[in-house]
Formats: structure tokens, C-alpha cells, sequence
């Protein structure tokens, strides 16, 4: 931003006495519906799987052991240390990208002509479509599976930072304008800041989408990570081993959201950034 | 859309001193949008320092027109002259206040606002920090500096906007109905407050707007426009009476009735042009003047 903020001020309003001990309330009981429901399909999960042997539905508490000696040996570990570095290496390269892209793309009409037939037929082939590719052209290493999770998310940041291009409020650009901003100035001060809700919003989607593109290249072709132990695991009959794999996927990914919007929330609030 | 328009943005570091205003002339301009004709042959010629309300009915082309003199829009016919300049495009010497609030910057604070046009035009930041302060303390703003647009009541924002033009030192404000949003009392309080900040700073006023009772407060002139498509200048009103003026004055009263008149006259034309009934002729004899506020101050 070329505007400085010597002090940033405080955009919480001041609220009503009684809020805040409602709020908390209010916290708690979503906390609390949230635990009785999880424990509940814990529960159920429990009572279905004494129908059925443990190579067909492990119990949870078969998957719980079965989670131990992952972690004992280190190889829970090592698989979600894997995959998060593919997700993340590959996610911040194509956000990196994605955003002046989707920036160009919006104010260039004519690039935005010539690239849209690619968009519109990439838009249909999905990122596992190119594992073979990936391994063919880049190798069994990481580079193919973090150069996947770049097409990902290359897209969706892109395609959402150029819709929030398209959608400017025109008179805020035509105040920059007459205030005295040329197209440059009126990119990087008015543009880039206006935008920033939706490449946050397709920051979140292309996580998302990481995680599912990582597992199909992991299982295609990889030593390490959690696409590959849910993958092996076949290998030993052992299904508890998916079940751990499975859970680890969700709560990794969880986390992750949880952690960019605790970021966005934070520091881009100002532009319209609310979770 | 975006930043692919028209010519670059001269800018302009002058003194922070109030600059005169400067004359601005409409020739014979048309503008229209592909097949629409929205206005054919508008001329008016407005002297320096004046302020002048263009009044007309809903659609006419009020807004098209000013948009022209901001250069936003380009006529397809005449031209536009702003001081010795033709306008080709927008300008800091052309400040311009929209009706929507909107056109404040959400992510920056009201101080931050105004100093964006001084820092566009390269204003040094000692220099730059004195010019805001002293619009945010004009238009009554100095205690909410700090804070985000949204955090701002509709007056308030309004101020904002006009803190912010002014801190480019224009010679020519352009205001699309800025007050249309406002309740009548704040309003009222907007029009007392313009009246001053256009003494203080000496520059031209062109004040759109559809209410008759501000523009008979505000005006130097008052101009109005027949109903569109194809809308011109249909009148220009000269307006001396001496300020801060009051609706209930019979002076007042009596222009009041003759615009109403004039402006009603192009409603019914309007309607009856939409294939609507014609019991509107636009001549007095519902309402009063200053029927929805009694007095200036
Ligand atoms: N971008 C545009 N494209 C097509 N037609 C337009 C455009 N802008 C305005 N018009 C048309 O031009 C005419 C004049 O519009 P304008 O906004 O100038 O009216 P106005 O006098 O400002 O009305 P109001 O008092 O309601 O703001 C209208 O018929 C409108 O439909
Ligand atoms: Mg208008």
C-alpha cells in the first residue's frame, strides 16, 4: 500500500454492557453443541463398527491405537509434515501468482480476451487429470506434486481476484481519478485494496482444493505423506491406518483455515476481510 | 471498469492557499450512450467563483452532464473548457463529491481520505498533514479523523468527501446531489455549512441537485434542464437575495413557485411522454414553499 497508517486505529466499536457476558454464552453453547455432536458420531461410528470385522470398519478405538504406533514411529509425523510442505509451498506460489494475474487479467482487457479460452477450457480439467503429466515432465519428486497444487490454486486465486477486479465500484475509481491518481496509482492504492476480500475468499477455496489434488498425487506417486500412508495401508490390511490418515487429512486442513482466517481476520480487516 | 481510461492525470503541488475559482463553459454539447441521446445541445457558461444549482426533473440528464464537466464522459458533440483548458478527462483542479458515500476508500481512515489527493500529487508529508488538518477542522471533522468511513454517520461522510476535494485545492467542486441521502435536518446543516466552505475557499460551485428548496439556499444561479432524452438547458434564474436565506421570505416563495413550475412542467412532460395520466401539469397549488422546511438558519 503506498497509503501509511502511523496508527491503527481500533475499528471495534464499543458495544452494550450486557454484550459481552451474552457473547460468551452464546461461545460456549457453540462449543458445546460442537464437542456433544462430535462425540456422538464418535459414539455411533462405535456402535456400528461392532457389526463388522476390523479390516472392514475399524472401531474408534482400534483407530486410536492404530493412530499411536503411527505417532510412536514417527511416521504420522512424517506424512503430515510432507503434505503440508506440498500444500503450502505450492498454495503460496500460486497465490503469489494467482493475485497480480487476476490483477492484470482485470485491467488489460485484451489479455483478459486472450486468455479466457484457456480458462474456460482448464476450468474443466481437473488438477488429478495431470498427475501422470506432472510425473512425466517433473519427476517422481516434489516438484510435480507441488507444481499441481500451483495449478490449483493458481486458478481459483486468479479467477477470483479478477472477478473482484470486474466488480470495483466505479465511483471510488472515478473519485481516484479525479483525485488525482493515474491507472498505476489507481491499481496499487484503489484496485489491490478493493480486491482483497475475494483473494482472500480464493485464498480459501485453493486450500481447500490443495488438500484434495495432494492426496490423488501422493497416491499416484509418493514415498511420503498422508495420500501415500492411506494409500500403503492397503498394502498391510490394515484400515485403522486409512481411518488415522483420513482424520488427519480433515483436521490439517481444518487447522489451516482456521489459521488464514485468524490471519485475514486480523490484519485485513480493514478492507472488508470479516470471518 | 478500471484504470484503462482516458489521459493521464496532470497533477498540480500549488500552495494550499484557496486558488480563485475558475469559469467553466459548456458549447453545444451532446452526449449520448450508443443509440441514447441523453443530452443534445447543452451550453452554459458559469464565471468564476460562482455557485451554480442545475436543477431537473429525475433522468434528465443532470448527472451526465456534470460527469462531462468532471471529464468522466466524454461528449459525443461540443466541448467542455474548464479555465483556458478543454476538459479531455478528470482532473485534481475539477474536485468532484458524489452522492453515494461510497466513494470514500473503506480502508482508510477519514485523515487518510483527505490526504490521499495531496499525496497522489506528490505533496510533502509536512506539508501534506497541515492541508488535511486544516480541511478536516473546515468541514467540522477533526475529532473523527481516526476513524473508518463506515464508522460515520451520513453527514459526516459527506463532510469527508468534501474534506477530501478541498484538500487538492480545487477551482472547480462538482457536487451530484451530495445531500440527497441526508435527512432534512442534517441536511439543512450540509447547506449552511457549504454555503460557508464556498466563501472561504473562492471556488466554483456546480451543485446538482432536484430540490428546489436547496438549490434556491445554495444558488448564485440556478439553471434548469428540460426532461430527457435529449435534455438541454431550459433556464437560467440569477439569484441575488441575500444570504443565508430563508424559504418563508417572500422573495424566496415567489421563486420557489416559479421554479416549481418550470421543473413540473418538464415532470408532466415526462409522464405523459411514459404514456402516465396528465392530471400533472406542474402547476402550483399543492404544497407551499419550504413546505418541508421552513427556514435557512
Ligand atoms: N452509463 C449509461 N448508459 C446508458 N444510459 C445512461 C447511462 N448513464 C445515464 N444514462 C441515461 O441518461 C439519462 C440521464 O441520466 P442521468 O443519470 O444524467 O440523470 P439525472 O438527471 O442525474 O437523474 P437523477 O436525478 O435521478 O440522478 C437517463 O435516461 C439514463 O438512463
Ligand atoms: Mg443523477
Amino acid at each position: 500500500m503506498t497509503v501509511e497508517a502511523p496508527t491503527v486505529p481500533d475499528r471495534t466499536r464499543a458495544s452494550a454492557p450486557s454484550a459481552p457476558r451474552r457473547n460468551r454464552w452464546a461461545r460456549l453453547t457453540r462449543i458445546g453443541l460442537s464437542v456433544l455432536s462430535v462425540l456422538l458420531g464418535v459414539l455411533i461410528w462405535d456402535l456400528v463398527s461392532r457389526n463388522y470385522t476390523a479390516f472392514f470398519l475399524p472401531s474408534p478405538r482400534l483407530t486410536l491405537e492404530g493412530a499411536v504406533e503411527l505417532v510412536r514411529d514417527g511416521t504420522l509425523w512424517d506424512s503430515v509434515s510432507a503434505s503440508s510442505t506440498r500444500i503450502l509451498t505450492g498454495w503460496l506460489l500460486g497465490v503469489l501468482v494467482g493475485v497480480p494475474m487476476g490483477l492484470l487479467m482485470g485491467c488489460i482487457p485484451w489479455l483478459r480476451l486472450m486468455l479466457d479460452p484457456y480458462i474456460q477450457f482448464f476450468r474443466f480439467v481437473p488438477p488429478i487429470a495431470f498427475v501422470t503429466l506432472a510425473i512425466i515432465w517433473l519427476g517422481p519428486g516434489e516438484a510435480s506434486k507441488v507444481a499441481l497444487i500451483f495449478y490449483t490454486t493458481v486458478f481459483i486465486v486468479a479467477l477470483n481476484t479478477l472477478a473482484g477486479v470486474l466488480s470495483v465500484n466505479e465511483i471510488r475509481m472515478r473519485a481516484a481519478r479525479a483525485l488525482g491518481a493515474g491507472p498505476v496509482r489507481s491499481l496499487v492504492s484503489v484496485v489491490l485494496p478493493s480486491t482483497v476480500p475475494h483473494v482472500v475468499t480464493g485464498a480459501r477455496l485453493a486450500m481447500g482444493n490443495s488438500f484434495l489434488t495432494i492426496v490423488s498425487a501422493e497416491i499416484v506417486a509418493a514415498q511420503s505423506g498422508l495420500g501415500s500412508l492411506i494409500w500403503t495401508a492397503r498394502n498391510y490390511a490394515k484400515t485403522e491406518w486409512v481411518f488415522v490418515g483420513i482424520i488427519a487429512l480433515g483436521l490439517l486442513g481444518y487447522l489451516f483455515d482456521w489459521i488464514l482466517r485468524l490471519v485475514t481476520g486480523r490484519t485485513l480487516r480493514r478492507y472488508g476481510v470479516t470471518f | 471498469m478500471t484504470v484503462d481510461d482516458t489521459a493521464p492525470v496532470p497533477t498540480r503541488a500549488g500552495p494550499p492557499a484557496s486558488r480563485a475559482g475558475a469559469p467553466i463553459r459548456i458549447r453545444d454539447v451532446d452526449i449520448s450512450f450508443g443509440e441514447f441521446v441523453a443530452v443534445r445541445g447543452a451550453s452554459l457558461d458559469i464565471a468564476a467563483g460562482e455557485l451554480v444549482c442545475l436543477l431537473g426533473p429525475s433522468g434528465c440528464g443532470k448527472s451526465t452532464l456534470l460527469n462531462a464537466v468532471a471529464g468522466f464522459v466524454r461528449p459525443a458533440a461540443g466541448e467542455v473548457t474548464c479555465g483556458d483548458e478543454q476538459v479531455t478527462g478528470p482532473d485534481v483542479a475539477r474536485g468532484v463529491v458524489f452522492q453515494s458515500a461510497e466513494a470514500l476508500f473503506p480502508w482508510l481512515t477519514v485523515r487518510q481520505n483527505v490526504a490521499f489527493g495531496p499525496q497522489m500529487r506528490g505533496v510533502p508529508k509536512a506539508q501534506r498533514d497541515a492541508v488535511v488538518e486544516r480541511y478536516l477542522a473546515m468541514v467540522g471533522l477533526a475529532h473523527s479523523a481516526e476513524r473508518f468511513p463506515d464508522q460515520l454517520s451520513g453527514g459526516m461522510r459527506q463532510r469527508a468527501q468534501l474534506a477530501r476535494v478541498l484538500a487538492n485545492d480545487p477551482s472547480v467542486v462538482l457536487m451530484d446531489e451530495p445531500f440527497g441521502a441526508l435527512d432534512a435536518q442534517t441536511r439543512l446543516v450540509m447547506q449552511v455549512e457549504l454555503d460557508r466552505i464556498w466563501r472561504e475557499t473562492g471556488a466554483t460551485i456546480v451543485f446538482v441537485t432536484h430540490d428546489i428548496g436547496e438549490a434556491i439556499l445554495l444558488g448564485d444561479r440556478i439553471v434548469t434542464m428540460t426532461a430527457g432524452p435529449s435534455a438541454a438547458i431550459k433556464k437560467d434564474y440569477r439569484c441575488d437575495l441575500p444570504r443565508p436565506r430563508d424559504l418563508t421570505d417572500p422573495a424566496c416563495a415567489a421563486l420557489f413557485r416559479e421554479l416549481r413550475e418550470d421543473i413540473g412542467a418538464e415532470v408532466a412532460r415526462t409522464l405523459r411522454a411514459q404514456g402516465l395520466d396528465d392530471g400533472h401539469d406542474g402547476r402550483p397549488g399543492t404544497g407551499h414553499p419550504g413546505g418541508e422546511r421552513t427556514e435557512a438558519r
